[in-house]
């Protein structure tokens, strides 16, 4: 059985990846996917976990997780779209008007 | 042997991972997502979560991966970043921040987990049974709760996205 401990460590080694991701990457679809895999490697800690303390809520919790991204999803996009039509961009640095 | 099929989805998902960052069109990140949403679906199957795993390819990979293609031809088939000198000033801090936190993530796991690995009892196998028994019975606010939340987002979706001509 493979340690928990790699679990964990592959699960940051994805999550610093996302954030990277969302740190450099300035189109809107690129980001939210990056956001998209960060919520993946919490579902691999979550299920980790869940197998190393013998409870199934984990599972459950991770259940959430996919639900509540798939409506993050649906709505996301939805805005990405009337972005684009509005402003005829996806770069974010474009859309700044509530920075400043 | 177990090692080895460990080993096998972990580079291939970060591999994926790190492409879904570094690829110029956006078309190719959700490709290379689909993958490491696969390899990660084989992951969760060998952590013992048979259930979360089939929903992993299936809502994963494929609902929302779909609504990401479909998103991506819609919006702008070409949508290539556009390159800059401050990305790259950007990356140059990014990338030293993120071992970092690399490594703050591991300093934060407890420390019991170098050496005890739970012993899977043969009650919790994450099978739907298993899952449906917690998720109607401990679960089952959050759970229709959550069925609002899909269709407060489904209204969401369609409202914002309507021609409003």
């Amino acid at each position: 059985m493979v340690p928990t401990a790699h679990y964990l460590v592959l699960s940051a080694i994805l999550f610093a990846i996302g954030v990277v991701g969302v740190l450099t990457r300035r189109n809107v679809i690129s980001m939210f996917m990056s956001i998209e895999l960060m919520l993946n490697a919490v579902n691999l800690a979550f299920l980790a976990f869940s197998r190393h303390l013998n409870q199934l809520d984990g599972q459950i919790f991770v259940f959430f997780v996919m639900t509540v991204a798939a409506a993050e999803a649906a709505v996301g996009l939805a805005l990405i779209v009337v972005l684009s039509r509005r402003k005829q961009t996806l770069d974010v640095d474009e859309v700044n008007e509530m920075k400043w | 042997m177990e090692y080895l099929v460990f080993y096998l989805f972990a580079a291939v998902s970060v591999a994926a991972g790190v492409l879904v960052v570094v690829q110029k069109r956006a078309m190719y990140g959700a490709l290379s997502l689909i993958v490491c949403f696969g390899a990660m679906a084989g992951l969760f199957f060998q952590l013992g979560a048979q259930f979360i795993a089939a929903i992993q390819v299936i809502v994963y990979a494929g609902a929302i991966m779909v609504l990401f293609v479909f998103v991506i031809m819609l919006v702008d088939p070409e949508s290539e970043i556009y390159p800059s000198s401050r990305l790259r000033h950007i990356s140059m801090f990014a990338i030293p921040l993120a071992v970092l936190l690399v490594f703050l993530l591991i300093q934060a796991f407890p420390d019991f987990l170098g050496y005890g690995v739970g012993t899977r009892a043969s009650v919790n196998q994450g099978r739907v049974e298993d899952i449906a028994r917690s998720l109607f019975t401990d679960y089952v606010i959050p759970f229709e709760v959550t069925s609002i939340l899909i269709l407060v987002a489904i209204l969401g979706a369609i409202v914002l996205a309507r021609r409003s001509d």
